[in-house]
């Protein structure tokens, strides 16, 4: 056990940190948070443009082949790289489900010729991704989902909807899970396919969400039709291939929003015209203290999963404890940070939201982080099932033929609509 | 960076874990808790004959010099098993005389510790309320002490202790004595007497200013139960993994309804909840012991974050332990009963979660200070 780097370790550390001095700005120098709320046009291009900037120096697709334009480097490299990252302000959000999710699970189950064509450009920001799993009445229960896909010669046609899909409006490329067998039961009827959100038939709309964002969407599949050359994974056996792609995405969701630990630390030690700051009060103490104390140890624990993952162990579902533990703390932080700002917290800068609001802005953004990449309540299921071994829930539709299983209704994000 | 433990660390944990089974250790502390609280010498000299105590104490002063990665496993081990034995009191006493004392203290001193020839503790608390140095009013002067200590970890038995004393210039100054018969010791019953505290009077005891004067003996004092914190966070995290390990069990195999309790939600996400406590815990607990390893100053931070996330995770999971028992796990036979005692005393015995808190958060200023 060591916190030190070794020789090769430590020169990486130091070739980062040019880097990073040299093409970004620290984060308590700037007044733009690292994990925009709103992705904008502007946003976009510079979310862009940074991407490519580290892809171009090295620090892109850490782990991943070279072959496929990665570093070919350990987990361990990948820490390092997020340690000095975080003390930087750089846009994030927008490649996090490409790289982390999408682009991995290509990885495992793609032809040569496909990650030849797919994985440099999305490694260089020119190319984004977006995971099409979740449906109306298919997001907990994703194996229930109802998204046909049906063979016709060397393709496939799709019909359907996706919806919640983060990204999908400005997306070039998605991965989708659909039913290709309705008589089988639900887990086992599932195939996985890539396809291109400009193809026809796709239709993508944007749902306005409660922070006000529109960062995730409605996706309408007409008749698209798919070349089976973009089946990843065997016909039927999608839910094992989702399965890969939820695992990376637990790895890749675990960092911490922000405002995160320093923010708040930040906010509430900063003085304001001679007053004494928050943290003068005991009570404002013991709440950071604990606020600190779970940050630190999803830190540490993320770590020791990654040092697992170096020695080629794969991360269990213990990963879903990063997850949880993140999103109920930006929940309870914004939330303590608007009461310690009294009335003043009912305020928005509409003028400069980002830097004037973080607090306010993750308050009304913190809901949805309990329930994207599985709700909070599916995460601890899986944790008790698959870590703890305690019995699984009753399945009242396990071993049914999909076709034969009661579904109920869910809700339109549109008013008067009906799914 | 690697954030597991080594090879050799982890055999040594294993090899403790089936020792102390074999030792059989819940029985021991329970017959304390139903009599008198006596620290269990034999099985402790047992395992200082392993070589598992003085991991921390270097070679040339008794020890083995294994380091503290040794120690922090076994730490682990004593917290699942409840091992009734003196181990925070001989931690807490090396550890300050180890950081404080003079070459010749600590050439006579931690070999007594390291063999098990002695027991050593440290005579620190008196009125309740919450560590500070404005609180010690036992007095030290012209060699000898005098006043009351309460409650001493293993006092009635130990054999010397670093008592924590004031010298006619207000100073704080520790001070080596041993326990002749100056000095009248009452085993007080606690929360938890599978672990013995004691009552001590000093009348003129004398004894010896550890280390070589000066006015940091506070600041010293204190970074040494940091150190400490950091073990002890190991015998917490422990012992939430045995309550853990006990409820899901319990959970597989106690039917309500014709199935499983362990198949409810409310029982699954609670437990899923003590996981998620106890593995944020070791997570916090290794970067302590990452701290300790490497020797480099400012420990306050990560030792205060060990030891909060190790006494929460503790008493989170000796509480959720016997509510996942029901009335079995309410029982004086059960060994919730003992985890759920044991989690409590570890949570005050060194510092208290909120003393940890304040250090947490000063810690944090002081270097954002420097
Ligand atoms: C910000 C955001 C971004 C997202 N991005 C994407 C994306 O890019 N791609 C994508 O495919 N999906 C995405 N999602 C969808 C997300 O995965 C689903 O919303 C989520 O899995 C929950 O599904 P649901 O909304 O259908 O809720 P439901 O499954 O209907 O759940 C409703 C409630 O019931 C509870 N519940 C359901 N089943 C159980 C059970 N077995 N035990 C206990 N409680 C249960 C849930 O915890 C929840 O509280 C995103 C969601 C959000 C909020």
């Amino acid at each position: 056990m060591d916190l030190e780097d070794s020789p090769e370790e430590a020169r990486f550390r130091k070739s980062v940190r040019a880097f990073l001095d040299a093409n970004a700005t620290r984060r308590d120098e700037s007044a733009e948070p690292a994990r925009y709320y709103e992705v904008d046009e502007a946003k976009l291009g510079l979310a862009r443009a940074w991407q490519r900037k580290k892809a171009a120096a090295g620090f892109a697709g850490i782990r991943w082949p070279k072959q496929w334009g990665g570093q070919g480097l350990s987990s361990i490299h990948e820490v390092i790289y997020q340690q000095e990252e975080a003390r930087y302000a750089v846009p994030k959000g927008v490649f996090d489900i490409g790289l982390g999710m999408c682009i991995p699970t290509l990885l495992a189950y793609a032809d040569d010729a496909h990650l030849e064509r797919y994985t440099k450009p999305a490694l260089w920001g020119d190319e984004i991704w977006c995971q099409m799993f979740s449906e109306p009445n298919a997001g907990s229960d994703l194996a229930g989902l109802t998204t046909r896909a049906v063979r016709d010669g060397a393709d496939w046609i799709l019909d359907g909807q996706k919806t919640w899909t983060s990204g999908a409006q400005f997306s070039d490329f998605g991965i989708v899970l659909a039913r290709t067998d309705f008589g089988a039961p639900k887990h086992k009827g599932l195939t996985m396919f890539f396809i291109d959100m400009k193809a026809p038939g796709v239709e993508v709309r944007p749902i306005h969400q409660m922070s006000g964002a529109s960062h995730f969407n409605e996706v309408f599949l007409s008749g698209v039709r798919v070349p089976d050359a973009q089946r990843l994974g065997e016909v039927s056996d999608g839910w094992r291939v989702a399965v890969t792609t939820l695992m990376n995405e637990r790895l890749a969701v675990g960092e911490e929003a922000r405002p995160d630990i320093e923010d708040i630390h930040a906010f509430l030690t900063q003085s304001d015209g001679g007053k004494a700051p928050p943290m003068a009060e005991q009570a404002v103490r013991f709440r950071f203290a604990d606020w600190y104390v779970a940050s630190k140890g999803v830190e540490a624990f993320r770590n020791r999963g990654l040092t697992k993952l170096s020695r080629g162990e794969m991360p269990g579902p213990e990963l879903s404890v990063a997850r949880i533990v993140n999103a109920e703390k930006l929940q309870q932080m914004s939330r303590y940070a608007v009461e310690m700002m009294g009335a003043g917290g009912l305020l928005l800068d509409r003028d400069n939201p980002q830097a004037n609001n973080p607090f306010q802005l993750a308050l009304l953004a913190a809901p949805g982080a309990r329930i994207a990449g599985g709700t909070s309540e599916i995460l601890r299921n899986i944790i008790a099932e698959r870590v703890l071994g305690l019995p699984a829930d009753t399945r009242a539709d396990k071993d049914v033929p999909f076709r034969e299983i009661a579904r109920g209704a869910g809700k339109s994000p549109r008013k008067g609509e009906t799914v | 960076m690697n954030l597991e433990f080594s090879e050799e660390a982890r055999a040594i944990g294993d090899q403790a874990r089936r020792f102390l089974e074999k030792r059989d250790c819940r029985e021991r502390a329970r017959a304390a808790l139903s009599g008198e609280a006596e620290p269990d010498v034999e099985l402790w000299r047992e395992m200082v004959a392993f070589g598992w105590i003085g991991s921390f104490i270097p070679e040339e002063y008794g020890g083995n010099g294994a380091g503290y990665e040794a120690l922090c496993v076994i730490a682990e081990e004593i917290g699942r098993s409840l091992a009734p034995v003196p181990f925070a009191s001989n931690i807490l006493a090396g550890e300050i005389i180890l950081r404080s004392g003079t070459q010749e203290q600590k050439s006579y001193w931690l070999p007594k510790i390291a063999s098990g020839e002695m027991i050593g503790t440290l005579a620190l608390h008196e009125a309740p309320g919450r560590i500070s140095a404005d609180a010690i009013t036992l007095r030290y002067e012209n060699g000898r002490l005098t006043g009351r200590k309460c409650p001493v970890p293993d006092g009635a038995q130990a054999d010397f202790a670093v008592v924590v004393a004031r010298d006619p210039d207000g100073s704080i100054v520790p001070v080596l004595a041993f326990f002749d018969e100056t000095v009248t010791r009452t085993r007080q019953p606690t929360i938890d007497d599978s672990r013995a505290q004691a009552e001590l009077h000093f009348d003129g005891t004398p004894g010896e200013r550890l280390g070589s004067g000066g006015s940091g003996a506070w600041a010293e004092l204190v970074a040494a139960l940091d150190r400490a914190a950091v073990i002890l966070a190991f015998e917490e995290v422990g012992g939430a993994q045995a309550c853990l390990d006990l409820a899901v069990e319990y959970a597989k195999t106690r039917h309500a309804f014709g199935r499983p309790i362990g198949a409810n939600q409310a029982i699954k996400h609670k437990l899923a909840n003590v996981y998620v406590a106890v593995e944020l815990a070791r997570s916090n607990a290794m970067m302590g012991a990452l701290g300790l390893l490497s020797e480099q100053g400012d420990l306050a931070v990560a030792a205060a974050t060990a030891r909060v996330s190790a006494i929460q995770a503790f008493i989170m999971a000796s509480s959720e332990s016997i509510q996942t028992h029901g009335g079995i796990g309410f029982t004086w036979e059960a060994d919730t009963n003992l985890f759920y005692r044991r989690a409590n005393a570890l949570a005050l015995g060194l510092g208290t979660e909120s003393y940890w808190k304040e250090r947490l958060v000063s810690g944090l200023e002081q270097r954002h200070l420097a």
